[in-house]
């Protein structure tokens, strides 16, 4: 009885193996000579902790596809797929080797910095054009000639962040509480203080959190209290920084906030009263209450197609789409290049003069580096809405 | 009582002896898994059969092999329950990869390096594992459980703060600061959260196929030996095995350290697959991921851990084309399958069906298994 | 005044922590297994709250009550489904389909409310803190309600498994199954009660922590399900003032290593201050020691 059970299970597994073998297997078409629509592909967190992210990115993308593809029925016709990494180095090798087997062409980046510099590698190797729409950590592009970035590098945040409190708020008592175990926010938090200690300040208190514990911040909120902090840094996303916001005003405390760009979101948090945000300042290259045309079409358009306010990520995406396929038209490709031939033009395009404009930048320019050259604004909100700072 | 305890050890001894043919099949299964299906993926691979999804996983299950067969050492010969076997991982693949970054700046041979970062990394997941296991081992079940749970979550948060890197000497160089002294900061292999960065990916499915061979070798030799057996029967019966004068402490340590000692060599390979590691995957869920391949194979199955392993590794990956629905179904699949598997009436029915339709009906009528699960439930019956 | 604060703070954690700790410590003394799936009880709780303020219009305390029949049923349904047919077949079956359930809440929750955090509007909106010592003494309506909340818990639970026939009933399936089995009790509805009364509090915790610490996500409920399962174990599992005390003890340690000594270092504190009891208490601080049968 027991015997023929165990039999039972080996069979049953083997039978399951054959299957996955079936599925997983086969794929492997190769790229070369097809001229159906150019796959762009992104890996991305759709589950878990960091869903957010990774469901913005995967719906900007596909808006900014479905728009290319109706408003040029002769040009190239592009395809998106984006797939699930888990914010997990691992599961996004595996992501993007399902994206290879499906035929990708150009690798819109992944999500996350940390699964983006594992996929990252593979890319380079396999000779697949990377533009990472939110990957921002250095190790992404670094000594890897086909990966940019649209977004600003944590470096460049850091010291753009510090260079303006320097010069804007030179009175302030500076403090920081960032989050060290995202490479985001310790990235920022790195140059940041560099940057600002070097103009000969020191800030007054640094208290960090981890995503493990990222609920309570009354001991961090005390001690940016006890030291006397006016003005408070908060490299981290607008998720932990609403809870900050909610806490401080808790007990009564009121400095000027200050973010960076995975702080714009706070306003549209469903249930988060927008009145504690009054007067928070974030230096950000999209902001969705803008009043350019492009970003007013854009946020209608998603709005429309997916219900709700689009965040810094799903801009990110929906301008990646936009520079890779005016990158394509500019160094005249067809549908039926092949990913290396994709890859080499859009290495000299990017590297070169192409300037791409959209809704985070309006003339996006890179180095050779990878790194992208936009202008942050400084903004602060005022009645609920972002205005420039004066 | 001590008299049936004796004979129960010494008969177990004489039917190993008597019936050494079941570590002979049990060996000769677990590596026939291993061998065979490397040549048959080896082959596929060359004949274009397999896309790069499943090319990408083959080292990533090599190491999850491995440590399904490490953990079975805690879990299914010791009897006692581990929740951080992901912390020992954590540990063998930083520590592998400092030693990489090392000998990276004076070596260009790679098997040289490979072989000597999993030694290290061996060498401290085990010291870290002889460290935790001195106190841990006189706690007793779920208890211990919880410790190990709280040692894992110890480990990665520690990691967390810990920042090393090469000065200008090329000297190593660490601190629990975002700052090193004299290193600049793109110098730093490991920086806290953000992990080691930069790691030059030398795994192959090779080296993959190296460490479960030496991870199975080690566990079913141990398992078969003198001590492995002392072991075994102190998981039965612990008072039993005190009586007779088992250290029961020396014992269930060996098993310990040997099994965190396999977790660093593979989670260093692991570690050198990808060029960037961060410690949060070596959190609580990695733990668990691992203890279900060795439930899933059969609490004390070698072959069954494996077998599990590689499947549960390729499923995920496999529902992809469910798109939204993944992990649901993931989370459906596995609450579905230990009900079949454990729940006694589906079992039997299974069974049952199974009995008529065998292919292998009169074949090998003598052959026991399920070995594991039967001597668990013995234990429940203390 | 800082020491007070922070003490205040920790009470307060502790208390949600107690009370999550409650249901862990319940379901594992009646059927020795760690339901890994009670901190998502606690997410699901916090929807259901969420739900019915936000889109229904409900009374914030009305939703409460609402999340907690929800929530009860949900615990029964669990059991009745994915834990009852591995009954008797070991713990560690049964704790890796308590994972599987807890990845199901967690995607079904990712599913139908999506990625995007909700702020969770506290349950205790509107109602001033407490000012003490000429305003350098805050202390929140979330904490002086939780904390009182944690403490009529206790008393109610302590009295109900001591005093009332299901109560008692409870504690013989706890102590010996079988025997309670041949008295006649009913196994199976004992063992549903206590998943009824564990997931019911479970949406309760839910929604105090909610109020004190907003952000409601899919994985809300994964880090405090294990910190509440440290507490239970802290204080000895099985035992319901041992769920109280280790919460408690567990909120305090963890506020006051994050105020004094670091934040980024705090749980490995929480982690290795349970590991130092159980080598000095090895069934917690008050569980029952294991008798040794020959």
């Amino acid at each position: 009885m027991k015997k023929n059970w165990t039999k039972f299970v080996v069979v049953a597994l083997s039978c399951m193996m054959a299957f996955m073998l079936a599925a997983c297997g086969g794929g492997g078409s190769s790229d070369a000579g097809e001229a159906g629509p150019v796959l762009l592909g992104n890996t991305g967190p759709l589950t878990g902790p960091a869903a957010i992210y990774g469901n913005a990115v995967k719906n900007g993308g596909q808006l900014a596809v479905d728009e290319i593809n109706a408003a040029n029925p002769d040009g190239i016709q592009l395809a998106w797929q984006a797939e699930d990494d888990e914010a997990d180095g691992e599961k996004a090798v595996n992501a993007y080797n399902k994206l290879m087997d499906d035929g990708m062409k150009v690798f819109i980046g992944s999500t996350t910095s940390g699964s983006c510099v594992a996929a990252s590698e593979k890319a380079f190797e396999d000779r697949v054009f990377e533009l990472t729409p939110s990957a921002s950590q250095v190790a992404v592009t670094e000594g890897k000639d086909n990966v940019f970035q649209l977004c600003f590098s944590d470096p460049n945040q850091g010291v753009a962040a510090a260079d303006w409190v320097v010069a804007n708020m030179a009175d302030a008592k500076v403090g920081v509480i960032y989050n060290n175990a995202s490479d985001y926010s310790a990235g920022i938090f790195d140059k940041f203080k560099a940057e600002y200690e070097a103009s000969g300040k020191q800030l007054v208190a640094v208290e960090a959190f981890s995503d493990d514990a990222n609920t309570d911040f009354q001991a961090q909120i005390n001690a940016m209290k006890n030291a006397g902090a006016d003005f408070v840094f908060l490299p981290i996303y607008y998720t932990p920084a609403s809870n900050i916001l909610i806490q401080a005003d808790k007990i009564g405390y009121a400095p000027t906030f200050f973010g960076v760009d995975g702080m714009d979101g706070i306003l549209t948090l469903e249930g988060f009263d927008t009145k504690l945000a009054e007067g928070v300042m974030l230096l950000t290259p999209f902001i969705a209450t803008a009043e350019d045309e492009a970003t007013q079409n854009f946020v209608a358009a998603y709005k429309e197609a997916y219900g709700e306010e689009p965040n810094q990520f799903a801009a990110d995406a929906y301008d990646c789409v936009y520079a890779v396929y005016g990158a394509m038209n500019a160094a005249g490709l067809d549908a039926s290049a092949s990913h290396e031939e994709i890859c080499e033009a859009l290495i000299a395009q990017f590297a070169g003069d192409y300037v791409a404009s959209g809704v985070t930048g309006a003339e996006m320019e890179w180095n050779e580096a990878g790194e992208v050259n936009k202008t942050p604004n400084a903004m602060v909100i005022e009645n609920g809405v972002y205005v420039p700072v004066q | 009582m001590a008299e049936r305890i004796l004979k129960n050890i010494s008969s177990r001894g004489l039917k190993n002896a008597v019936k050494g043919n079941e570590y002979r099949k049990e060996a000769s299964i677990s590596y026939g898994i291993l061998i065979g299906g490397y040549i048959l993926f080896q082959i596929l691979t060359a004949a274009g059969l397999i896309g790069h999804n499943l090319q990408g996983q083959f080292v990533p299950i090599c190491v999850y092999i491995s440590l399904a067969v490490s953990l079975n050492l805690v879990v299914g010969i010791s009897g006692e329950l581990s929740l951080g076997h992901a912390g020992f991982m954590a540990v063998g693949a930083f520590s592998g990869i400092l030693m990489s970054r090392i000998l990276g700046q004076s070596m260009s041979f790679e098997p040289a390096i490979i072989i000597i970062s999993m030694l290290f990394g061996a060498l401290i997941a085990s010291i870290a594992g002889f460290i935790i296991g001195i106190p841990i081992l006189g706690l007793r079940g779920d208890y211990l459980a919880i410790v190990t749970l709280a040692f894992g979550e110890i480990i990665r948060n520690f990691m967390n703060v810990l920042y090393f890197g090469f000065d200008g000497n090329g000297r190593l160089r660490f601190a629990f600061n975002h700052t090193i002294d004299g290193v600049e900061n793109n110098d730093r292999i490991i920086t806290g959260a953000i992990g080691a960065t930069g790691t030059k990916t030398m795994a192959t499915f090779t080296w993959g196929l190296i460490l479960c061979l030496f991870t199975v070798f080690i566990v079913l030799n141990l398992k078969n030996s003198k001590q492995g057996r002392a072991i075994m029967s102190i998981r039965d019966n612990r008072i039993a095995g005190e009586s007779i004068g088992l250290d029961v402490r020396k014992y269930k340590l060996m098993a310990f350290v040997v099994s965190a000692a396999l977790a660093g060599m593979a989670g260093c390979l692991f570690g050198l697959n990808y060029s960037t590691l961060v410690p949060i995957k070596f959190n609580f869920n990695t733990s668990v991921l691992i203890l279900v391949f060795v439930v899933l194979g059969g609490v004390g199955n070698i072959w069954g851990g494996i077998i599990a392993a590689a499947l549960l590794t390729v499923l995920p990956e496999t529902f992809r084309q469910f798109a939204d629905y993944r992990m649901l179904t993931y989370a459906i699949v596995l609450i579905l399958v230990m009900i079949c598997t454990y729940n006694p009436a589906i079992k039997s029915r299974l069974s049952g069906f199974w009995a008529k339709v065998n292919p292998f009906k009169n074949k090998n009528k003598s052959g026991g298994k399920g070995k594991g699960k039967r001597k668990k439930s013995r234990k429940e019956a203390v | 005044m800082n020491l007070l604060t922070n003490i205040i703070s920790g009470l307060s954690l502790g208390s949600v922590y107690a009370i999550i700790a409650l249901g862990y410590t319940m379901v594992y003394g009646i059927s020795k297994m760690l339901n890994f799936a009670h901190g998502d009880v606690i997410m699901i709780g916090g929807y259901m709250s969420f739900v019915m303020t936000m889109y229904m219009g409900l009374n914030g305390w009305l939703a409460l009550l609402v999340a907690m029949a929800i929530c009860t049923v949900l615990g029964i349904t669990i059991e009745r489904l994915a834990y009852r047919p591995l009954r008797g077949t070991g713990s560690l079956a049964v704790l890796i389909t308590a994972i599987g359930v807890s990845y199901f809440l967690q995607n079904i929750a990712l599913l139908i409310w999506g990625a995007n955090p909700k702020m969770f509007t506290s349950l205790f909106k509107g109602m001033k803190p407490i000012h003490a010592a000429g305003g350098q003494l805050t202390i929140t309506m979330e904490s002086v309600f939780t904390i009182l909340a944690n403490i009529v818990i206790m008393i109610l639970l302590t009295l109900f498994v001591n005093k009332t026939k299901a109560g008692k009933a409870m504690r013989a399936v706890s102590e010996d199954n079988g025997a309670a089995q041949l008295m006649g009790i009913n196994v199976n509805q004992s063992i549903s009660l206590t998943f009824a009364i564990g997931s019911g509090l479970a949406a309760v915790a839910g929604v105090l922590m909610l109020s004190a610490y907003p952000v409601l996500m899919p994985t809300t409920g994964a880090m405090p399900g294990i910190k509440a399962f440290t507490a239970a174990v802290f204080g000895g599992i099985g035992s319901i003032p041992g769920a109280m005390i280790g919460g408690l003890i567990l909120g305090i340690i963890e506020i006051f290593s994050r105020a004094y000594i670091s934040t980024e270092l705090s749980d490995a504190i929480v982690f290795a201050c349970l590991i130092i009891v159980l080598l000095v208490k090895p069934t917690g601080l008050l569980g029952k020691k294991i008798s040794e049968k020959v």
